[in-house]
């Protein structure tokens, strides 16, 4: 055989047991009550996101009318409707947010109703659907995405970054159960630890972006039902941005939740190796939550690799960022992809026959084969 | 052919196997001995990749092994272990896949093995489910579910029952007489003693001896002879150039250091004396070579 066919076959059984390795992992946690019920939450906190403060926020909507023509216009709507003398005073009780909106008497003559809408934020539609002509609307603080859609967008995507974290966690299991069971040995004296690895983190990342599709399909649904249909079309284009930059942020992720898997024995250790993590998981997290409203900080977590999967979207989402900076934030996610991926390798390799305690990094890292 | 050259390996200072050669011939059932600690386990890792040699080479069929010929062998490792919440099954098949059978070939050996060992009908139970005599042949199901082409076994009859020891016999001599080499490790004598074709025993990480086990007992064999004969047999004692090892009424047992018709003589000198009942050379067992060769 020559060498170049000897290599071929190399690939091929690597590429082969890669995909066994994979689908033994997908079809073992589809059937783990567990997943189930993780998806079921992240499912259920979706709806809740999205209806509940519509819900709880109810009551009727506070509308301020100027003029009997504004008042008469909403006869019969279904508002809370006072009303006051002037412009200037309608458009103080809308920036104190005493009322939703302004219905006031249009002077441009743009209007064929002849009333003009004035808002904070956002147009408020249920004021505007209660006018049978929609008028002409002034936004006070006009910006592009309302504060509590934007809210909304963030739990969306940090829900998705959830379920990571639950794929994660199922990957330093799969590890360790595999040393506790000692049939590693079996596994690493039929098929190369490249191919474990690598069948791990396949595996995984199909069964993290399968509940990725999932919510992707429910929250149309659930934005449906919470009455935020127009943020759907908003969403989207961002939407397509946070495939690409989640399916890395896993790999990136799984790569360490593999190591953090090998360098222990025992499921009850677990917890200590994973802790750097999930620090890495949940701190991107809280970090775009709290900065959400800091343009700055904002964009310097857009580029952060472990931050970036989240960050970029919302910064995309609401418009701040340019594509070319997508593109950069990308770019430096791949590259730590692949570093982290090789350090990875080399680790996991070195720590998955170790047995005993908690194997220290730089040790797995020397250790001999 | 499977051989073993001049490995090594230490683990820090502490040096494990030195220059350790042997050889496992096709169709031969080849037991590995030694005490615990002797380098056994060690040496098998080595074979299967598993762990690397410091030094010497292990080759297949004269050629060093590569991970595509050593995917098509067999392994039983010491510590046992498969998925304890899969099928037994679906775990057995899969792993004669990964292996390199197609699904199909997989299966139908998964179920053939499996009747064979008697676990058919646990066949669809998690392993968890299993008792740990049942586990342990679904482990032997493991390491033979794709027909490797050499078996390597880690103490393979530790924890099974005496009924459960001639199954899984049965399965490893009809693999031995397909042409395979099998290797297994044991530190149980007896059973090493029944089985296997060729030894090779292990000690302090260096070979203390290997071949043929008759050819070994043969080496190592003492010329011991038993003889029963009607009255007392004290008088063994007094014959020139025996050893006694013990005497108990009419029986002796005794060793010869004269020529090699030193035994004629005795035999004379009995029925000179009475009638004899028996007169047997004794072939030593292997715990009486493993106890002098190492």
């Amino acid at each position: 055989m020559t060498t170049a066919a000897k290599q071929d076959d190399r690939a091929r059984d690597l590429v082969s047991a890669t995909r066994l390795v994979a689908e033994r992992e997908v079809k073992s946690f589809l059937r783990t009550k567990a997943f189930w019920i993780g998806l079921g939450m992240i499912v259920v906190g979706l709806f809740a996101s999205s209806i509940l403060p519509a819900v709880l926020g109810g009551g009727q909507t506070k509308v301020v009318t100027v003029g009997a023509q504004a008042a008469e216009a909403l006869t019969g709507a279904d508002l809370e409707i006072s009303s006051v003398g002037d412009l200037a005073a309608a458009q103080e009780l809308v920036r104190s947010e005493e009322v939703e909106a302004a219905v006031v008497p249009d002077t441009s003559g743009e209007s064929a109703t002849g009333v003009r809408v004035v808002a904070l934020t956002d147009p408020p539609t249920d004021v505007v659907a209660a006018l049978r002509t929609a008028p002409p609307v002034d936004l006070l603080d006009p910006s592009e995405v309302g504060g509590g859609q934007r809210q909304l967008v963030i739990v969306v995507f940090a829900l998705t970054f959830l379920v990571f974290g639950m794929g994660g966690t199922a990957i330093a299991q799969s590890t360790v159960t595999e040393k506790q069971t000692r049939i590693v040995e079996i596994l690493v004296a039929t098929v190369p630890v490249r191919a474990l690895l690598a069948g791990k983190i396949v595996g995984h990342t199909l069964l993290t972006l399968g509940q990725v599709l999932v919510l992707a399909v429910v929250t149309p649904v659930a934005l449906r039902l919470g009455g935020h249909s127009e943020l759907l079309a908003l969403v989207a284009p961002a939407l397509a941005w946070f495939v690409p930059f989640l399916v890395l942020g896993f790999v990136l992720l799984a790569a360490m939740w593999a190591v953090a898997g090998a360098v222990v024995s025992r499921q009850e250790d677990l917890g200590s190796s994973m802790g750097l993590v999930m620090m890495l998981v949940i701190g991107p997290y809280f970090g775009v939550m709290f900065f959400s409203d800091d343009a700055t900080a904002l964009a310097v977590l857009s580029f952060v690799p472990f931050s970036s999967a989240i960050a970029m979207p919302v910064r995309l989402f609401e418009g701040q960022a340019a594509a070319w900076e997508a593109l950069v934030a990308m770019g430096l996610l791949a590259a730590t992809v692949v570093l982290i991926v090789l350090l990875a390798s080399r680790l996991y390799s070195r720590s998955l026959l170790h047995t005993g305690g908690k194997l220290a990094l730089a040790k797995a890292w020397t250790r001999e084969d | 052919m499977l051989t073993v050259t001049s490995i090594s390996r230490s683990f820090g200072d502490h040096q494990i196997l030195d220059g350790v050669s042997f050889e496992v011939l096709p169709g031969r059932m080849t037991g590995f001995l030694g005490a615990n600690g002797s380098g056994k386990t060690t040496t098998m890792r080595i074979v299967l990749g598993v762990l690397a040699a410091h030094a010497g080479t292990v080759t297949w069929r004269g050629s060093p092994i590569t991970g595509g010929v050593r995917r098509r062998f067999g392994y039983m490792p010491e510590e046992r272990g498969l998925y304890p919440k899969m099928g037994v099954a679906e775990q057995i098949s899969w792993l004669g896949q990964l292996h390199g059978l197609d699904q199909a070939a997989a299966r139908r050996n998964t179920e053939r093995l499996l009747d064979q060992l008697e676990l058919g009908h646990r066949a669809k139970d998690n392993l968890e489910e299993l008792s740990l005599g049942n586990q342990q042949r679904a482990q032997i199901a493991a390491a033979l579910v794709h027909d490797p082409v050499v078996l390597i076994l880690d103490e393979p009859f530790s924890g099974l029952d005496p009924i459960a020891v001639e199954t899984v016999l049965g399965v490893l001599r009809e693999r031995a007489a397909n042409g395979v080499p099998v290797l297994f490790s044991s530190h149980q004598l007896s059973v090493v003693e029944r089985l296997c074709d060729d030894v090779v025993i292990i000690s302090g990480g260096r070979i203390a001896a290997s071949g043929a086990r008759d050819e070994l007992r043969a080496r190592y064999g003492t010329r011991r002879f038993e003889l029963v004969v009607a009255s007392d047999a004290g008088w063994v004692r007094d014959v020139p150039g025996v050893r006694v090892v013990d005497v108990d009424g009419p029986r002796a047992v005794f060793e010869l250091d004269g020529p090699d018709d030193a035994d004629q003589v005795v035999l004379e000198a009995a029925l000179r004396r009475g009638s004899v009942r028996s007169f047997t050379p004794v072939v030593p067992t292997l715990d009486e070579i493993f106890m002098e060769a190492i």
